[in-house]
């Protein structure tokens, strides 16, 4: 499983990223969180609001930073 | 009578006179200082200011996010791509106020109306308003100044936002915009269906949010309004900063624009500024100069719009700000 964490680096896609760990470690899945920070590359997932979360290449997330455990329901799915 | 009662509800609820006197209870009879003398005065006003605007924040904020959470970045996009012109300008300028985002995802939000086919122009207006005028600031503002200034700061900031991103949008400047922003594939989101417990917690998360961001902005800024007010003599800032002083606007708009700060952090500086005799039109520069343009916001930019548009941006809205600042205090008879 590849999760990407959308943001150009202000602090939402920091925590988006620390509790996107947070989740991952409570369900004790493992997967490779990267960090995409160029606009070339977020634009080509269509978000308009940072930070954003994609798992497998899929938009789960966008505009909000995500409690540890909202992402934990969704990682559930 | 009704103007009695707007004038009362004007100075309890906006301006807390009730909140000022308890304070004034508390730092002479609490802390047994005089608050005629200048540290009781700068203790008295740096809490009572502090209180009252994280109490106004508070309550702002959660009203207005409910009200932003009607208008989510995707609805905003389809209803801009409606219109053509200079309505299109007119209706991106309004809407920036009420669209809610973080400054970081203005880039994401200008690729996204641009790849949608909105006219740079109207990006741009929009991008203009967003941080320019923001309806927790104009109720700040009315709070601390009076109702005719947030009003006027409102419109002459719509005013700039509609007329930068026109100008933006007649010089034709779409070859400067870097190529991958028009040929993005642009995924249709679709809209969240919020209900009122959603619109409720979100509007709660942004109240967080926001004091988390800001609460250092405003700390810093009401010490500087409380030192300003206080220990800073007023022959100081008016020789550097006087109404009458021909260069104050252009310092002011000079010292904001590079900085970054939060617009709440300002507004009790600015207060103080004013009550010291600098010129209304100067303060408002200063603060629009902080807010408009900053640092981080002008890189973001660079990254997907080329040096000469980004010129062209920064140009215009500082152009504008020194303006505004000029006729404000021409004007400002008017409104104190």
């Amino acid at each position: 499983m590849i999760i990407k964490v959308l943001g150009p680096g202000c602090k939402n896609c920091v925590t988006l990223a620390a509790n996107t760990a947070d989740a991952l470690k409570e369900l004790g899945m493992e997967a490779e969180i990267i960090k995409v920070t160029d606009y070339k590359e977020m634009a080509a997932y269509g978000i308009m609001s940072t930070p954003a979360l994609v798992i497998d290449e899929k938009v789960v997330s966008y505009g909000k930073v995500l409690k540890s455990n909202d992402i934990v329901k969704i990682l559930e799915k | 009578m009704h103007m009695f009662i707007f004038e009362w509800l004007n100075n309890q609820v906006l301006k807390m006179d009730w909140l000022n006197n308890l304070v004034n209870l508390l730092v002479e009879n609490v802390f047994g200082l005089n608050t005629e003398e200048r540290l009781g005065a700068s203790i008295q006003f740096f809490i009572y200011d502090v209180v009252k605007i994280f109490i106004l924040l508070s309550f702002l904020i959660f009203m207005i996010s409910y009200i932003q959470s009607f208008f989510p970045p995707e609805r905003t996009k389809k209803i801009l791509g409606r219109f053509n012109g200079i309505t299109g300008n007119i209706l991106a300028a309004l809407l920036g106020t009420v669209t809610p985002f973080c400054s970081c995802s203005s880039i994401p939000l200008f690729i996204g109306f641009t790849s949608a086919g909105l006219p740079i122009g109207t990006s741009f207006s929009f991008l203009i308003s967003s941080p320019l005028v923001d309806l927790a600031s104009v109720l700040l503002l009315a709070s601390i100044f009076n109702w005719k200034i947030a009003i006027a700061y409102v419109l002459v900031g719509l005013v700039l936002a509609v007329v930068g991103g026109t100008i933006i949008g007649k010089l034709k400047l779409e070859k400067y915009v870097e190529s991958f922003v028009f040929s993005n594939n642009m995924v249709e989101m679709e809209e969240e269906e919020l209900t009122t417990k959603d619109r409720v917690h979100f509007a709660k998360e942004q109240v967080l949010d926001i004091i988390k961001k800001v609460w250092l902005y405003v700390l810093i800024g009401v010490g500087i309004g409380a030192a300003i007010h206080n220990y800073i003599p007023e022959s100081f800032i008016t020789a550097v900063l006087g109404a009458d002083k021909w260069w104050s606007v252009l310092v002011a708009t000079l010292v904001g624009v590079p900085m970054y700060a939060d617009i709440f952090g300002t507004l009790p500086i600015a207060e103080a500024l004013v009550a010291k005799g600098v010129g209304l039109g100067t303060v408002l520069s200063f603060m629009m100069g902080v807010t408009a343009l900053s640092l981080p916001s002008l890189v973001m930019l660079s990254k997907v719009v080329k040096p000469k548009l980004l010129g062209v941006f920064f140009g215009i809205v500082t152009l504008g700000i020194i303006l505004i600042g000029y006729s404000f205090n021409a004007f400002s008879y008017l409104f104190i």
